[in-house]
């Protein structure tokens, strides 16, 4: 790692105005830091200052009531995976943050650092390789190894995003509060993800001087199962290959009403309109869900080394709503 | 000793004057002009706090308090392994090993209040004001932790170096669910790797010191 200097925020304030006041990637943020270190120790960042959050107050917690779930942005990841009503009501988010990583890296990563992580793909995470999405000219997955790239809205950049809670919380309609210079806001987490032909460089919206502050979901509906589907090359926690969140509401074996948004297949948590269409109204058998899962991936393009996602990403989708029937 | 002499004094080179050197803003808010930190006056009255790049913090580990200076950028396994105490005693903790130095393999896990975390991962700086407990803290004297008396019954290793690691995370399984099931013994040990692949008794040496516990 370069030399940095620490500073331990105090309000919120104070950290966007020192985000404000210095060039990107000067001053960054850290909260459990188990992302960003990895990044330093490559020097694939080498900012000048980073602002501890975990000293802010209020931003750490899980509040469940009829409105529906508040969590902090500094709630960890283990916290998430094991709050009783989150694992009774909000399933998939559960079983989410139960596949992120390790305990260890759940024990400190929290849901802001979760959903802002960079991705994990190899040319991205050489130090001497400069690819597009660090400024370079081009995406070196188009004609290079491309086992763990995306195969959905990847142009002109292949990553695919790395979180687990995302997608999870995308299906449950979440929104995401940020505080910036001028003050706070909230938006649908859909919309705070965006693909590389919007900007190349970044995975979300957030400004250089703006921070997460905070997650809601909206009350669980009755009748509602949900599920996190998620595949990995090996048995021992990994990132997603493909994964799919399933918040399905029943009557019966009859879909009312669905949402499924799949992981690990695109640059951002992949909302997957045309699996939710096959589904919604239908009474859910395998024809239905077969056809939900080849709908999912219809507009797929899979790069040279990763057609096996296609396979993949239909089979969990087919299977999340056998089960969601069952 | 000259080697440790040697060690001392690069220790203590690891100080304000190399920060000064290096970045070129000393303690910011209050001595050096325009820093990098703080363009404007807005900035200065929002920051209550300094931004350092090196302090002498407080440690807790395993019950003992120790005084180290760190830079910003040290890790808490650097200073359990490396780290001088201001006394200019060694702390010498070198249970939690280094390994692939970027929190995939649990060679450096330890314990902060109670739970696993990776030390390398982690900044030294951030676990002030915190109850470190590493491998050494488990046993009470001569008395052995149930988890390190299990590993030693059912040989739960081949080569040892991810050892401690496991125990740690054994423990820190242990004294959160006393009656883990061999699911849960995967699960709470799924952040350590053994290339030795010891895993098989691993799991049966949880599943002994859990009935002692």
């Amino acid at each position: 790692m370069e030399k940095f200097s620490y500073v331990n925020a105090t309000s919120l304030e104070q950290v966007t105005t020192l985000l404000s006041d210095s060039r990107w990637g000067e001053v960054m943020l850290i909260a459990g830091g188990t992302d960003l270190l990895a990044e330093l120790k490559e020097y694939i960042e080498t900012p000048k200052t980073l602002i501890n959050l975990k000293t802010l107050p209020g931003m750490e917690g899980i509040k469940a009531d009829a409105a529906g779930l508040t969590i902090g942005a500094l709630t960890t990841v283990a916290d998430i995976a094991k709050h009783p009503t989150i694992r009774h009501h909000y399933t998939v988010l559960a079983e989410a943050a139960g596949s992120v990583a390790t305990p260890q890296i759940r024990n400190v990563g929290t849901l802001g650092g979760n959903l802002c992580q960079r991705p994990r793909c190899w040319y991205y995470r050489d130090e001497a390789t400069s690819c597009l999405k660090k400024g370079g000219d081009i995406c070196f997955a188009v004609d290079g190894l491309s086992k763990y790239h995306a195969i959905l809205g990847g142009d002109p950049v292949y990553i695919v995003h790395p979180s687990d809670l995302a997608p999870a919380l995308i299906a449950l309609g979440a929104s995401v509060k940020i505080v910036g210079p001028e003050g706070e806001k909230t938006m649908s987490l859909e919309d705070f993800f965006t693909l590389p032909a919007a900007n190349p460089f970044r995975e979300n919206v957030l400004q250089p001087n703006e921070i997460v502050v905070e997650v809601q979901v909206p009350p669980a509906k009755p009748n509602t199962k949900s599920f996190y589907l998620k595949a990995r090359e090996k048995g021992a926690p990994d990132f997603a290959l493909a994964s799919v969140a399933g918040v399905f509401e029943m009557n019966g074996t009859t879909c009312v009403s669905t949402s499924i948004v799949l992981g690990g297949v695109a640059p951002a948590p992949w909302r997957s309109k045309e699996a939710e269409a096959a589904l919604t109204g239908k009474m859910i058998n395998e024809t239905v869900s077969r056809q939900a899962g080849s709908d999912a991936v219809k507009d797929a393009q899979p790069l040279n080394d990763n057609a096996y996602k296609v396979t993949l990403t239909q089979n969990l989708v087919s299977r999340a709503a056998m089960m969601a029937a069952s | 000793m000259p080697d440790k002499d040697k060690e001392k004094k690069q220790g203590t080179n690891i100080s304000r004057r190399n920060f000064l050197k290096g970045v070129g803003t000393g303690t910011v808010a209050a001595t050096v002009a325009p820093s990098v930190l703080i363009g404007s006056e807005k900035a200065a009255e929002a920051q209550t706090e300094e931004a350092v790049a090196s302090a002498t913090i407080q440690l807790n580990i395993n019950g003992k308090p120790y005084q180290v200076e760190v830079e910003a950028r040290t890790t808490l396994l650097t200073v359990l392994r490396d780290g001088i105490d201001t006394s200019g005693t060694n702390i010498d903790l070198t249970g939690a090993k280094l390994i692939c130095d970027r929190g995939e393999c649990g060679g450096c896990t330890v314990m902060i209040d109670g739970k696993t975390v990776y030390a390398c991962m982690m900044l030294a700086m951030d676990a002030q004001d915190k109850q470190i407990t590493t491998v050494e803290g488990l046993a009470d004297g001569d008395d052995l932790h149930p988890v390190q008396e299990a590993f030693v019954q059912h040989d739960a290793l081949m080569c040892g170096f991810c050892t401690p690691g496991f125990v740690v995370s054994s423990a820190a399984l242990l004294s959160e669910n006393t009656k883990p099931t061999l699911e849960d013994i995967k699960v709470g040990l799924s952040g350590n790797t053994c290339r030795c692949g010891t895993y098989p008794f691993i799991f049966d040496a949880v599943k002994t010191a859990s009935r002692k516990m």
